[in-house]
């Protein structure tokens, strides 16, 4: 039992490591600083440029969590302190079931739903021409996928503020309004600094869903309506080719070790933040 | 009315228009899915493998994706209980509260959950190229179990540090060793288990950046470990690429098979967690 929990501990050194070494011989060609800064994408002559990726994966989260933020703030507030019991348990279904759908799902609505949205409709009003596969729609597709995360990790984190601090403040005359927004929300800050990094490592890695709705050009998007080609869709996209080109494998695991490295640094730490709350509260 | 009552109301509404949002989108979700979904479905769908020019409009179904969901599914789960049960139980059982090695295991748990699929899919797709493998079935289920072990160690592990410490002391008490001391934990994380079990069903039947890279794709049904394995999500995704129409509207169709089964498996797991609870002190 011993060695099963340590060797899963050690699974995660093994995977960045192993990715590591895999991405180490593009470095011998180009310098870490130039593969992220350039955008010339022409794998056969080994021109491997990360910005548009990344600039892409950036755009889409920023979009997801900016849409998504606001909403899972006000309804957590509202299922943990306005809410009766039997509407908690509706809206817990609710994000059950919204917690449930499969990235693919999200993908289909996608492309049926917020992409002709968004190209018949709001695209009009802005620029001459929109497909509809843009960076806005990866954003609102991924938006909608982290809501779930996010209210159930702030509702966790607003039950941990101890009962008697909403009493003091109500019992001093403030409304239930003013308590959430002078005590509940200030005491927990952190905690919700903390929640939005981990919806934001998860909105980094979503892949299948993104890939279907942002259009996969790999240039820098310069606007809300352009295309754009997240990091995930393109180590998704190309995996197939990527033996036969040298080098190829190099860049994709290059790619896949980046995320993992953001992703490992976010989790780590918003971990040990929500960790040192809990403590503080119990 | 004073100023501090106003603002009571106004942010009152905003929440409440905040949490219909949340329904608006579940709704709207699924409607769009069946609404389109269902006027390609049929028998053939679920019952038939692809048969020749199936991607180009031909007859036939996605019975493989199915199976092959469904092998996946359960190999992995099993795989992963066997694993993870041992962890929680020395974690909890072994290891005393304070201690620094179960502290690190669980920040390692809680990182390896938030790495995403495609990282587990090309960690994977790595080693088995180093190890000379192809796309397989097995391929699959190991990646897919990599995946779930997190989600099954932290909801487990949830529920049993909620464990009575007087309930250990009296089994020891009546002489039980430590290991002996498992039958009376397992009964009492019974439901923390069919909760994980139903969480990590739901992540390993949608996942496809993970099985993408290892099971492969196939139309036939795989009959051992070592052939690939089609998987629905990547057969709702190869539909939706196609240029044709009518294999298009077979993809929203799959959709709709692969959003049913979702919603079964969580239905059926919510009876379980209850009649599992049962024995819960």
């Amino acid at each position: 039992m011993f060695s099963i929990t340590v060797f899963s501990v050690l699974l995660v050194v093994l995977i960045g490591l192993g990715l590591y070494l895999k991405s180490v011989p593009i470095f011998e060609h180009n310098s870490f600083w130039h593969l992220i800064t350039s955008s010339e994408w022409r794998p056969g002559n080994n021109q491997f440029g990360f910005l548009p990726f990344i600039a892409g994966t950036l755009w889409i989260t920023l979009i997801a969590v900016i849409l998504a933020l606001p909403i899972a703030l006000l309804s957590a507030l509202f299922l943990t302190e306005f809410s009766k019991s039997y509407l908690k348990k509706w809206v817990f279904t609710a994000l059950d079931i919204l917690a449930g759908i499969p990235s693919v799902v999200y993908g289909v609505w996608g492309t049926l739903f917020i992409v002709p949205w968004i190209s018949e409709k709001l695209a009009p009003h802005f620029v001459e021409y929109s497909t509809g596969y843009t960076v806005l729609a990866g954003g609102i597709v991924l938006g909608v996928m982290i809501l779930p995360l996010l209210i159930s990790l702030f509702v966790e984190i607003f039950s941990a503020v101890p009962r008697e601090f909403r009493d003091a403040s109500l019992s001093l005359g403030a409304t239930k309004w003013q308590t959430s927004k002078h005590v509940i929300l200030r005491k927990t800050f952190p905690g919700i600094l903390a929640a939005v990094a981990l919806a934001l490592s998860r909105a980094f890695g979503e892949t299948i869903a993104v890939l279907m709705v942002c259009g996969n050009l790999p240039m820098v998007p310069h606007s809300l309506f352009d295309s754009c080609y997240p990091l995930p869709a393109l180590i998704a996209n190309n995996y197939g080719e990527m033996l036969s080109v040298p080098l190829y494998e190099s860049a994709l695991m290059l790619a896949a070790f980046l995320l993992f490295i953001v992703v490992f640094i976010f989790n780590a730490s918003s971990r040990a933040v929500i960790y040192r709350i809990e403590r503080k509260f119990k | 009315m004073r100023l501090k009552f106003i603002e009571e109301k106004i942010a009152k509404g905003f929440m409440i228009i905040a949490s219909l949002a949340v329904f608006a989108f579940v709704v709207n979700i699924i409607y769009t899915i069946f609404r389109r979904g269902i006027p390609a479905l049929n028998w053939a769908m679920i019952s038939q493998i692809p048969a020749g020019g199936y991607y180009n409009g031909g007859g036939g179904g996605i019975l493989n994706a199915i199976v092959g969901s469904l092998y996946i599914v359960l190999g992995s789960t099993i795989l992963g209980l066997l694993i993870s049960i041992p962890v929680v139980f020395y974690l909890n059982v072994y290891l005393k509260k304070d201690s620094r090695l179960a502290y690190i295991a669980r920040l390692a748990f809680d990182v390896l959950f938030g790495i995403p699929s495609i990282v587990y899919g090309a960690f994977a797709f790595t080693i088995m190229i180093y190890l000379g493998m192809h796309t397989s079935l097995g391929g699959g289920i190991l990646v897919i179990t990599l995946l779930i072990i997190p989600i099954f160690i932290r909801s487990m592990d949830e529920v049993a540090q909620q464990l009575p410490k007087d309930l250990l002391d009296s089994t020891y008490a009546l002489g039980a060793t430590k290991l002996e001391t498992i039958k009376v934990v397992l009964r009492q994380i019974a439901p923390g288990i069919a909760t994980a079990t139903l969480l990590s069903v739901g992540r390993a039947i949608g996942d496809a950046a993970g099985v993408m890279f290892t099971a492969g794709f196939t139309d036939s049904i795989p009959t051992s470990l070592n052939q690939p394995a089609a998987t629905l999500p990547l057969s709702v995704f190869f539909q939706l690429s196609s240029p044709n129409a009518d294999v298009q509207d077979r993809a929203y169709s799959a959709a709709l098979i692969l959003i049913f089964i979702v919603l079964v498996i969580s239905i059926l797991g919510r009876l379980i967690t209850n009649y599992f609870s049962k024995h819960k002190i």
